[in-house]
């Protein structure tokens, strides 16, 4: 059927745009942008905010542009001082009840109440009266809430909801006493919250904001008796370069490396080596439950988010999940175990700093079970995201523009084209299949590149033919996405063998811990899919594309643990799971 | 709605509507219990028969929950066009104590009041609207020359303040700094510029909230802005309540002419406010008390103390 379209006037230009279209949509076509805070693609479009208010000829009063969907001959004046006015009053609203404290907030300079507040000339003091005074929710090991700075656009409440299907926090009371709390006041920690930082990024102020280990960090760096080692996730290369002007999943790999190293760590190396790790435990995990029979489908267990979300909401299904830990606590636990050794160190002298595009994994090393190399000796001492990389960077006056490209350390720098896509969702499946193939067959692949699991939708799925074995597989991204494919398992419905889960929609080059875009960007862009281009073409560029080809992976098992899934190997790289239910 | 789904009570934004798409998606009646109650009557006895009641525009009747200073109270139901007289004169027995009539208000707290000029108006849903008011949910409360209007706008306008979902901006923290500029006019605090960005506030409300109770939410103060600005001048300029209810601006003084000096006010006082001066009027045996204005809480118990009458509030 071919769509209808609608013809208008927006400030006096004639717009056709097709039926459905909110006034937001076709001014936008027009070429004209109306300011939004509360409005988010797909998830949140509640009028709730106002600051896209705009005159309809005929209306009584303003519309909301977000959710006024045009109609034939509607008259639109999207900056009239009547519109103007009412915006700019909206956002003085806004800021007399707000923690101005824009010098030394996290947002500032990236917050949308404060960039429209310059842009319509605010006087932030124009209303006086009574403000708001919240406690801190520091209870997580990953976020803060603050709400004095939160403007109730809801935009989280949305995201933990339609995103993830997690829906811990809503609005609690009302009018004035209005706030955005877990039922009950109950403090984030003791709910299901998965710790995915998804509300954080959709956040337009300061109100979320990750737990920041900076401190901790410095600190460790300044402290002679401290081995400092740091890892980087495959997601960080094409997020990082964003926090320094370059456009929209630009790959910094070289210069993120160089600046490490200034920086002072001891050893620069990538948690690709992780993955890699990753893809030979998790890989001959998969072959084994295949071939003697074990629980099937089996479910990747990289993203800690995830691995909280089943444990709180499918806890009779914790044995599908691969007994892996992620490549994050592999990579901390073989330092601490195998790189601790070989260059002779205690290992409690050795303090592993891993850089994320994640807010979970902030809780994944507090969690019992990751710590190889002895209790009260973590895998991993401190997560830092690609933002509060890009702070240190800045704070310890690293001009990151002008840095030359350099290499990661050896052994534990060298990675593989396979490990590198774990940062998009189906990534991890492409690579255990590139393994997992080739160990079934004997046989090289004609070609590396499994596209079918590829691209951003929520639910994906694929059947492969590996030497007469049929292997069905699905990927999902979006823990609501997830919730369809475990509903299935819970039923017994299950066609798949192997499942791939990432929290974030996307997967990691969208998690909770990347630089954080507008509503505008995120409205108007496909930051996932252009974050995820980077990754593969770093992919493609590499010269070794298979996990099992990676030679310090190679050499780990051979000076250490032996074969994937050894006693060794299971003591070091796997863990095990907690039935928490709701 | 957004009840009865099992969420928490916020209106939805409009366009789609109610009638298209309302209840868990599907078309939805919404309507108050007084319509569907004239429904029936006029499905029993036909729409002429409805029709034969009230003025052409406004036809049928209306029910008025009469209240405030007026001598009888409760429910009635008029036909759509009696005056407002009729109904406060001849179905309310007036004002009681033989106070003059100020002002009527109307629709709740989103309507307005309507003044002793317009109180040969007959009601119906035009003729209030033209004059700031509204039907609404049909509330009628007296006001008589006792009242003070600022306070009266700010009585409503806490109703709504408090009755706010919390969703929108405008209605949200707009409407609670409404009521600070009114806090602000009463305690004699406020200045003129304030009087005006609060007139601008008003209009900014009405024209941005998303639903109607923060839509109609600055009427009560524009109404009263509209009729008795006086009142809030002299609030203002003059820092007096004319009708002498904002506690803030009255100041309890003793006339010490009239004071004999008995110290029954000195005893009643709860902030210890009063004391004995040197002075003894002529014809009186005893010193005089006074009040010290920056101790005083101005409770009263002292002026309905006094035998003498010699503690006025001003
Ligand atoms: S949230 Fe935005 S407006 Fe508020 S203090 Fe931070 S930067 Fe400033
Ligand atoms: S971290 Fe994730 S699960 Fe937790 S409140 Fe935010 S969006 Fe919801
Ligand atoms: S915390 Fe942030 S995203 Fe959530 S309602 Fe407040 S301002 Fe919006
Ligand atoms: S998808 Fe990636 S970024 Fe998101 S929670 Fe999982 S590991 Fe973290
Ligand atoms: S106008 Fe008031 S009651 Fe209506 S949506 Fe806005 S906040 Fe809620
Ligand atoms: S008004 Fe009350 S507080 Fe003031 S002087 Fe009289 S008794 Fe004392
Ligand atoms: S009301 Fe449209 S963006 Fe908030």
């Amino acid at each position: 059927m071919e769509t209808k379209m609608i013809n208008l006037k927006i400030n006096g230009m004639n717009v056709t745009v097709p039926e459905g279209y909110t006034i937001l949509q076709a001014a936008r076509q027009a070429g004209i942008k109306i300011p939004t805070l509360c409005y988010l693609k797909d998830i949140n479009a509640i009028g709730a905010c106002r600051v896209c208010v705009v005159e309809v000829k005929g209306a009584r009063s303003l519309v909301a542009a977000c959710v006024f969907p045009v109609s034939e001959g509607m008259e639109v004046i999207t900056n009239s001082p009547r519109v103007m006015n009412s915006r700019k009053t909206t956002l003085e609203l806004l800021l007399s009840d707000h923690k101005k404290e824009c010098l030394s907030c996290v947002r500032n300079r990236s917050c949308e109440l404060q960039s429209l507040a310059l842009e319509y000339g605010c006087d932030e003091n124009k209303y006086k009266g009574a403000t708001s005074n919240y406690p801190l929710d520091e209870t997580t090991p990953y976020l803060v809430r603050d709400n004095n700075k939160c403007i109730l656009c809801r935009r989280c409440v949305a995201a933990c909801k339609e995103y993830q299907s997690v829906a811990v926090i809503g609005a609690n009371a009302r009018g004035f006493d209005t706030h955005i709390a877990c039922a009950f006041e109950n403090p984030l920690s003791s709910v299901a919250c998965v710790g995915c930082g998804q509300c954080i990024t959709v956040c337009p102020t300061g109100a979320l904001t990750e737990k920041s280990e900076i401190d901790n960090v410095l600190a460790a760096l300044a402290d002679p008796n401290k081995y400092v080692i740091v890892g980087t996730a495959p997601s960080v290369r094409v997020g990082l370069g964003e926090e320094f002007n370059s456009p929209i999943g630009t790959e910094v790999e070289g210069k993120m490396a160089a600046a490490l190293r200034r920086m002072g760590f001891d050893n620069v190396f990538d948690v690709d080596f992780g993955a890699d790790l990753t893809i030979m435990e998790e890989g001959a995990e998969f072959i084994s439950r295949v071939q003697n029979g074990g629980v099937l489908p089996m479910i990747t267990s990289c993203s800690p988010a995830w691995i909280k979300f089943i444990e709180h909401n499918f806890p009779d299904q914790l044995p599908h999940l691969s007994t892996c830990k992620s490549p994050q606590q592999m990579f901390g636990a073989i330092i601490k175990t195998y790189y601790a050794e070989k260059i002779g160190k205690d290992p409690k002298d050795i303090y592993v700093v891993s850089v994320m595009p994640c807010t979970a994994k902030k809780f994944e090393k507090t969690r019992p079970d990751q710590n190889a190399a002895g209790e009260g000796i973590p895998d991993i001492d401190a997560v830092l995201t690609t933002r509060e990389l890009a702070k240190m960077i800045k704070r310890m006056g690293i001009m990151f523009n002008d840095l030359p490209s350099e290499k990661f350390d050896d052994p534990l720098g060298i990675s593989t084209g396979a490990a590198v896509i774990f940062g998009v969702t189906g990534g991890v499946m492409e690579a255990a299949l590139r393994t997992v193939a080739e160990k079934l067959t004997g046989e090289e692949l004609p070609s590396v590149d499994f596209t079918e699991v590829r691209g951003t939708k929520g639910i994906k799925e694929a059947e492969y033919d590996i030497k007469g074995l049929k292997v069905k597989v699905a990927v999902a991204s979006g823990l609501a996405n997830a919730r369809v494919l475990l509903d299935q398992i819970k039923e017994g419905k299950s066609p798949y063998h192997f499942i791939e889960i990432m929290s974030c929609p996307g997967g990691c080059v969208n998690g909770g811990g990347q630089p954080i875009r507008t509503a505008d960007e995120r409205n108007n862009v496909d930051i996932k899919s252009t974050r995820a281009a980077s990754i593969y073409a770093l992919d493609k560029s590499m010269p070794l594309r298979k996990s099992h080809e990676n030679p310090a992976i190679i050499e780990v098992y051979k000076e250490y643990l032996g074969e994937p899934n050894s006693h060794k190997a299971h003591h070091i790289l796997h863990t095990s799971y907690i039935k928490r239910g709701l | 709605m957004t009840s009865i789904e099992g969420n928490r009570g916020e209106p939805r934004v409009r366009p789609p509507f109610p009638a298209n798409k309302g209840l868990f998606g599907k078309p939805t009646v919404l309507n108050n219990v007084e319509t569907y109650a004239n429904i029936a009557q006029i499905i029993l006895k036909g729409a002429d028969w409805f029709k034969s009641m009230g003025t052409e525009k406004s036809s049928g009747t209306k029910v008025f929950a009469l209240g405030g200073k007026i001598v009888n109270t409760g429910l009635v139901e008029i036909p759509m066009g009696t005056t407002l007289r009729e109904v406060i004169e001849d179905i309310g027995g007036g004002v009681p104590n033989g106070k003059k009539f100020k002002a009527a208000q109307t629709g709740g707290p989103s309507g307005g009041c309507i003044p002793a000029e317009h109180f040969d108006i007959p009601i119906d849903y035009d003729n209030l609207i033209s004059i700031g008011s509204m039907m609404g949910s049909g509330g009628m409360i007296v006001m008589d020359e006792d009242n003070c209007m600022v306070d009266i706008a700010k009585f409503f306008l806490t109703f709504t303040v408090d009755e706010s979902c919390g969703k929108c901006t405008p209605c949200r923290i707009g409407n609670k700094r409404l009521l600070e500029y009114l806090d602000k006019i009463t305690s004699g605090k406020a200045t003129l510029q304030d009087l005006d960005d609060m007139e601008k506030l008003c209009y900014y409300i009405k024209d941005n909230s998303l639903c109607g109770l923060g839509q109609t939410a600055p009427n009560p103060v524009l109404s009263t802005l509209r009729y008795f600005r006086d009142e809030y001048i002299a609030h203002i300029v003059d820092k007096k309540c004319p009708a002498g209810v904002c506690k803030s601006l009255l100041q309890y003084k003793i006339v010490k002419d009239s004071c004999i000096g008995c110290g029954m006010c000195q005893r009643q006082c709860p902030a210890n406010a009063i004391s004995r001066t040197d002075y003894i009027a002529p014809g009186k045996k005893l010193a005089a008390m006074e009040i010290d204005p920056a101790k005083c809480v101005k409770c009263g118990a002292c002026m309905s103390t006094c035998k003498f009458k010699a503690i006025i509030k001003e």
